[in-house]
């Protein structure tokens, strides 16, 4: 006899979306310039959510106006009352941490149970975490009494929008800089509440702005001559022309760009944990992940025996809404970013490796992709070199350590790794080799306020978390 | 009768531990401060570029995984080796910066004592910028600098030999290897460096070292893939945004060109502009 599951839905009633949101400005919200508006709407049913304005050009000198003018007191104010502004908002979300775990799974398409679990957690310990840091910088380890730059262009993606914004805007206001932030235009709503949350906490008008908009907004906001520092998560083309904008100003950059990470399984790893992890590393945020482990590298002699336990795994994976408990898998983002794993996923086909995906019911609205695993996959198939960002994992073989250095360290990119067995030697040794910004051992997407995060070669530069992630907003 | 004919030194490039000439076969005239003729220097090609990024990708495996200890020994050679040609160094820049001897011989001084300071920080530096990071579960979670690659090193143009060791020591202390560009018109102290270098037990191919069009060579190295930072101290403003644009391709690191006091404390700023982090997670338990 089996049980099936009931649908177990989180309500909604406890989130207010207001039928369209302005820009917020120096405390203020207030429509585009030129009047535009766009649509947000659930990627789980296609509803529209709300309109927000779309910032224009006159909007981004506003809001860095805005901002640049908020510097001078919040830049002069001492730490410790700093600090007191950022636990006051660590606070407020942990308060309101329903509500934006709904809004969240509403907006971006996420399971309930992670952005409840997880993104808001962590949240609010960004905040907390370098709240703790503002009156202490002088022991930071860059000289005595470090600077703040000034005013931040911060530009997120869409995969984790609070938990990107939180990265961003707890290190630049801990450091004394103000700040002017885009959030993705599919997932606006998440940091227009985030201005409320500063509106309950009293932040002073101007030291966080808040423009929606599409690339173009971005676009103006890191060329804006009067921004000090850019700080960009998101694709490594779109890092690549950011680069080459700022290229030639004294702006500093931080960059957070793809990943294809390598997760590497040895004969002697513990199977089941491998499989949980294989499958954490790869479908957890429907593997919208910079950091996903979108390559699997199995030690040839286990191969059949993960492989067999990562489809059993797989099938007990629930897709569907995103507001049900039970839910594993959510929506994609969009319906752009579905055409683009699906494209991918069939040049996987076309390219002569083999399709796997468990029996699932996927809705008829939305956008819906089943959880897919691809075997006989080569170095040379586009599903082992390009980022997918979505929940379709390669699988690879080796046979030997030295091979598996190598296939992991073959790409361009250098986020993230994973690897997989008992002998602790032999992790240090893989560690070592490998050419990448955070390696999990015998675990996989695990992140901390505390915790340096940032990649090698062109998954981008700089370090967000921890003690490191100061840097990026300081004078040094 | 009296007068002996001086032997004159054929200068050449520094590439994998070997001295080449470059393979265009160009050299171009090195004169002094006052416009005698001093040498003939080799005018390295993209050609010459390439092979030294060849060489020196082909040093890192090595160099970077050599122990903090040997590579600190190393550097301190490098300086024990400069002391015993101080001479030489000092008459060299004292002709191509058009100094005299007593400002040659505080330069090539404090250039001998910057070797020193940076040989101490190699098993240093991992304890200064790594650590423990205390995360909210049973994890044990450690970050540790790395090198960053193959970093191509425009050195100042003014200060050829003080400036030259200020960009080149902190880039490979921590186990990068280095591709320089030495200053266009005072190139000598840098190309009588390599010989020093190749006697101090640095491997081949860590340090390379390249004389002539600072442009025409930086070119190539900027748009090199397998190039992983960039050092523009010599370049000049409209030639340093060509190429950060160009290094943007592949995500290069790039240090921008700076009002540089090369006699100034250095600080740890090079020395952390070419080191990634890595973090490293395990879960604890029994």
């Amino acid at each position: 006899m089996t049980f099936d599951y009931a649908p177990a839905p989180e309500s909604r009633a406890v989130v207010d979306i207001a039928p369209s949101y302005g820009l917020f400005v120096d405390g203020e919200f207030a429509p585009a310039s030129d009047g535009k508006v766009f649509k947000t709407v659930s990627p789980s049913s296609e509803e529209v959510l709300s309109e927000v304005a779309q910032a224009s050009g006159d909007d981004v000198d506003r809001a860095v106006k805005a901002a640049r003018k908020a510097f001078e007191k919040w830049s002069a104010l001492p730490g410790a009352e700093r600090a007191k502004y950022l636990f006051r908002i660590a606070r407020i979300i942990q308060e309101r941490s329903r509500e934006l775990a709904v809004l969240e799974s509403l907006d971006n398409g996420k399971p309930i149970r992670e952005s409840r679990d997880a993104d808001l957690p962590l949240v609010a310990a960004h905040f907390f975490y370098y709240a703790g840091w503002a009156d202490k910088l002088d022991h930071a380890g860059y000289g005595p009494n470090p600077r703040p730059l000034g005013v931040a262009g911060q530009v997120i993606p869409w995969n984790f929008p609070l938990l990107m914004l939180a990265w961003k805007i707890a290190p630049a206001l801990a450091t004394g800089n103000t700040v002017v932030l885009k959030p993705a235009e599919t997932t606006p709503l998440s940091a227009l509440f985030f201005a409320d949350i500063c509106r309950q906490a009293g932040l002073p008008k101007g030291v966080v702005n808040i423009l929606t908009g599409d690339g173009s907004t971005g676009a103006a906001l890191v060329a804006h001559p009067d921004v000090n520092k850019v700080a960009f998560t998101g694709s490594t083309e779109v890092g690549k022309a950011i680069a080459r904008t700022v290229a030639g100003t004294d702006k500093k950059v931080t960059l957070e760009l793809g990943g294809k990470a390598a997760n590497i399984v040895f004969d002697d790893a513990p199977i089941d944990q491998a499989v949980e992890g294989i499958v954490n590393g790869i479908f957890f945020n429907q593997g919208h992940v910079c950091c996903a482990g979108s390559r699997l590298l199995v030690q040839e002699s286990v191969q059949d025996e993960l492989l067999d336990a990562l489809k059993r795994r797989m099938q007990t994976l629930r897709v569907g809404d995103p507001l049900d408990k039970n839910t594993d898998i959510g929506a994609i983002n969009s319906a752009e970013q579905l055409a683009r794993i699906t494209a991918l996923a069939d040049a996987g086909e076309a390219e002569g490796a083999e399709r796997w995906a468990p029996a699932c019911e996927l809705p008829t609205a939305g956008y819906w992709f089943a959880p897919t695993l691809f075997t006989g996959v080569t170095q040379a198939h586009r599903i082992a070199r390009e980022e997918i960002f979505g929940p379709v994992l390669s699988v690879l073989t080796f046979r030997t350590p030295e091979e598996a250095v190598a296939k992991a360290n073959n790409t361009p990119y250098g986020l993230s790794a994973g690897i997989w067995t008992e002998k602790g030697s032999r992790i240090l040794w893989m560690a070592n080799k490998l050419r990448a910004g955070v390696i999990w051992s015998n675990t996989f997407n695990k992140f901390d306020p505390a915790s340096p995060f940032g990649g090698y070669k062109e998954s981008g530069y700089g370090r967000e978390g921890g003690r490191h992630g100061l840097e990026a907003y300081l004078n040094v | 009768m009296s007068d002996r004919l001086s032997v004159l030194k054929t200068y050449k490039l520094y590439v994998g531990g070997k001295f080449p000439r470059s393979e265009s076969g160009r050299v171009y005239e090195v004169t002094d401060a006052k416009g005698n003729w001093l040498a003939n220097a080799p005018l390295a090609s993209r050609k010459d570029a390439r092979d030294a990024v060849v060489a020196a990708r082909k040093a890192f495996g090595g160099w970077s995984g050599a122990t903090a200890y040997n590579r600190g020994q190393i550097l301190y050679r490098i300086a024990e080796m400069l002391e015993g040609q101080r001479d030489q160094f000092v008459a060299e820049v004292a002709d191509a910066e058009g100094l005299s001897k007593a400002k040659a011989a505080a330069q090539v001084d404090a250039a001998i004592d910057r070797w020193v300071w940076y040989a101490g920080w190699s098993d240093k530096i991992a304890q200064i910028a790594g650590g423990a990071n205390p995360v909210a579960g049973p994890y044990f979670n450690l970050s540790s600098p790395e090198p960053t690659g193959v970093v191509a090193v425009l050195a100042p143009q003014e200060s050829s030999f003080l400036g030259l060791v200020s960009v080149i020591a902190p880039v490979i202390v921590s186990g990068n290897t280095v591709v320089v560009v030495a200053s266009r018109n005072a190139p000598l102290p840098a190309l009588s460096l390599a010989e020093v270098l190749a006697t101090s037990d640095l491997p081949g191919g860590v340090v390379n070292l390249l004389s002539g069009r600072t442009a025409e060579i930086a070119a190539p190295l900027a748009a090199h893939q397998d190039v992983n930072a960039l050092d523009l101290a010599g370049a000049d403003a409209d030639l340093a945004k060509e190429l950060e644009t160009a290094a943007a391709d592949n995500l290069k690191r790039v240090v921008r060109p700076g009002a540089a006091d090369w006699s100034a404390d250095p600080g740890t700023e090079r020395l952390l502009a070419f080191l990634e982090t890595k973090t490293v997670w395990h879960p604890m338990g029994v």
